[in-house]
């Protein structure tokens, strides 16, 4: 199965599973490993990936999805087109509310390699919300894998009343 | 079967979806042969390595020409024009890119041209002087004079021995400006004099540091009569020069100066612009500089077109002569990295690109510029001012 679908495998009680997709492993990595350190009430399990599609050999161990972070480092252009063509291979469905963009590296502006106004196209053309970062700083790195724990147990449905296409209409509507 | 229809409204703006060729310009190309200009790639340890150059002669490259075609093709049909600054002002100047501004073609006068052309300038964005006037050079020049003297009896020395007497010479430079809004460009040389011989022609230039606008008049528009807008200072000579120059400046005028640093995505913007001017006889190659990210040791790629064959790509990328778009600068460096990984296999978009090199100027991500042909001064004057004037507001 080529294509990530949302709902198209049961869910497992109390945890949920973020996939972050992005051209830079290190980034990744140290994401990841600023949300375990967080306190949170479920069982969470981050996959990484470099691009879509994932292998199919490991298809059936791998759970559902509740949300994946396409990472875009705005020094490098080819993440950009990395993310742009893993695009292609996550259905539709899972726009609504379950896809966030994340750019990375805005620290640094003097830096940067890509265009804002192609990002800002990107997330209107999938209407996803689009977040943004400087990993390389620790409290903004805490604070990014706050926003994201939250963002995940809204889309795996912990939080009563608030579903993800809810959360991703509020997000949209406050630029 | 459908058939490609001519937009009947004139109001449209998407060109015809049917796959209609852009027009080739340039050299014939040669059956099968590609040539792929000179590359060199420097190792690790600092060692030139060349690879083989592959033949004299100027075909088209033709590989390069096909990837041209395919990504015009898949062009958005609305191109938005905006100059290369990210943040902020991505909406550009209502219409027209900086080339499509620029007016009239002033040609410098020799003894400009020989003082700007082939130097090394160190760039940096000033905010507005302060009760700055033009009539006053012999005066501001006669200040600057004393104040060196001064930090030189503070200590602050340049020189270590002998007593050298530093001249300092204020004049104006009215030929480098883009429109009448614009103040004239103002020079400040110093030049060492010997105390021993009093003669003239024994004097040295030392340093020299040069302030102008170039259009700038979204600064300019909005200041009140006081100030003096002249957003780009280039200075070529020693540092601690610079330094003692620039807080004068700072100490008499009130104003601030900050380094001008070019960002990957103005210096590609630089590439394309320059690559479409016309071209001159021997002309030298178009030379990109990159640095490879997250390496133990740091490495430098070095990638040189020619002329001819870059300015031939960037002819199959421009639709409209003038205007320059994002996704045309976006197609033209996407064909170059895409025909250097064709070979290499290397993604040149994951590097960042430090140094860009072409005929007409040079240009160097920590803000250093050179210019190299006296016609386009002004034209790189323009991006460096419209450059100098985001990072001032």
């Amino acid at each position: 199965m080529a294509v990530l679908r949302p709902f198209d495998k049961l869910p497992v009680l109390n945890s949920a599973t973020l996939l972050l997709v992005g051209s830079d492993e290190g980034l990744q990595q140290e994401l990841a490993k600023a949300m375990l350190q967080e306190k949170k009430s479920f069982k969470i399990s981050i996959h990484l990936a470099t691009s879509l599609p994932l292998p199919s050999e490991g298809d059936h161990l791998r759970p559902r999805i509740d949300l994946i972070v396409f990472m875009i480092d705005i020094k490098s252009k080819y993440s950009l087109k990395n993310v742009e063509a893993s695009l292609a291979h996550v259905a539709a469905s899972f726009f609504l509310g379950k896809v966030c963009f994340l750019v990375t590296g805005v620290g640094r502006v003097n830096y940067c390699s890509v265009e804002m106004s192609s990002i800002w196209k990107l997330g209107e053309v999938y209407c996803s919300p689009v977040l943004y970062c400087e990993l390389e700083l620790e409290r903004i790195r805490v604070a990014t894998a706050q926003r994201l724990l939250r963002m995940l147990q809204i889309c795996a449905g912990h939080v009563p009343g608030v579903s993800a296409l809810t959360f991703n209409f509020m997000l949209r509507n406050s630029y | 079967m459908t058939k490609p229809t001519a937009p009947s409204s004139p109001g449209k703006a998407s060109p015809p979806a049917g796959p209609a060729a852009p027009k080739k310009t340039g050299s014939s190309p040669t059956s099968g042969r590609h040539k792929y200009g000179d590359l060199a790639r420097r190792g690790a340890d600092g060692k030139r390595v060349q690879t083989a150059p592959g033949g004299e002669g100027r075909s088209g490259s033709l590989l390069v020409m096909e990837s041209a075609d395919g990504a015009a093709r898949t062009l958005a049909s609305t191109g938005r024009l905006s100059w290369g600054l990210p943040f902020g002002r991505a909406h550009g100047r209502g219409g027209l890119s900086p080339s499509g501004r620029l007016l009239v073609q002033r040609n410098l006068d020799p003894q400009a041209t020989a003082l700007l052309l082939r130097k090394r300038w160190a760039l940096y964005s000033v905010t507005p002087l302060y009760k700055f006037s033009s009539a006053h050079l012999k005066a501001y020049a006669k200040l600057l004079s004393a104040y060196i003297a001064a930090e030189k009896q503070k200590g602050v020395a340049v020189e270590v021995g002998v007593e050298l007497d530093i001249k300092v010479a204020i004049s104006s430079l009215p030929d480098l400006k883009g429109s009448d809004q614009d103040e004239a460009a103002v020079l400040v040389q110093l030049s060492l004099r010997s105390q021993a011989s009093q003669k003239k022609s024994e004097e040295k230039l030392v340093w020299s540091g040069w302030f102008c606008s170039v259009c700038g008049d979204d600064l300019s528009k909005n200041m009140p009569a006081d100030f003096t807008c002249l957003p780009v200072f280039l200075a070529n000579g020693a540092e601690s020069y610079t330094s003692i120059v620039g807080s004068w400046f700072q100490k008499t005028f009130d104003c601030c100066f900050h380094r001008l640093a070019i960002s990957p995505l103005s210096l590609s913007w630089m590439a394309a612009m320059w690559t479409g001017c016309k071209l001159e006889e021997n002309a030298s190659a178009m030379e990109l500089v990159f640095s490879v990210p997250n390496l133990p040791q740091s490495l430098d790629i070095s990638y040189a077109i020619h002329a001819e064959d870059a300015k031939a790509l960037w002819d199959t990328v421009q639709k409209t002569p003038g205007e320059v778009t994002q996704e045309e600068v976006d197609v033209f460096m996407d064909c170059l990295y895409s025909h250097f990984h064709r070979h290499f296999k290397i993604h040149l978009s994951a590097t960042k690109l430090v140094k860009v090199s072409t005929a007409v100027a040079s240009a160097h991500c920590d803000g250093i510029i050179k210019f190299l042909q006296s016609k386009h001064v002004i034209e790189v004057l323009m991006l460096l001012t419209e450059l100098a004037i985001s990072q001032i507001q």
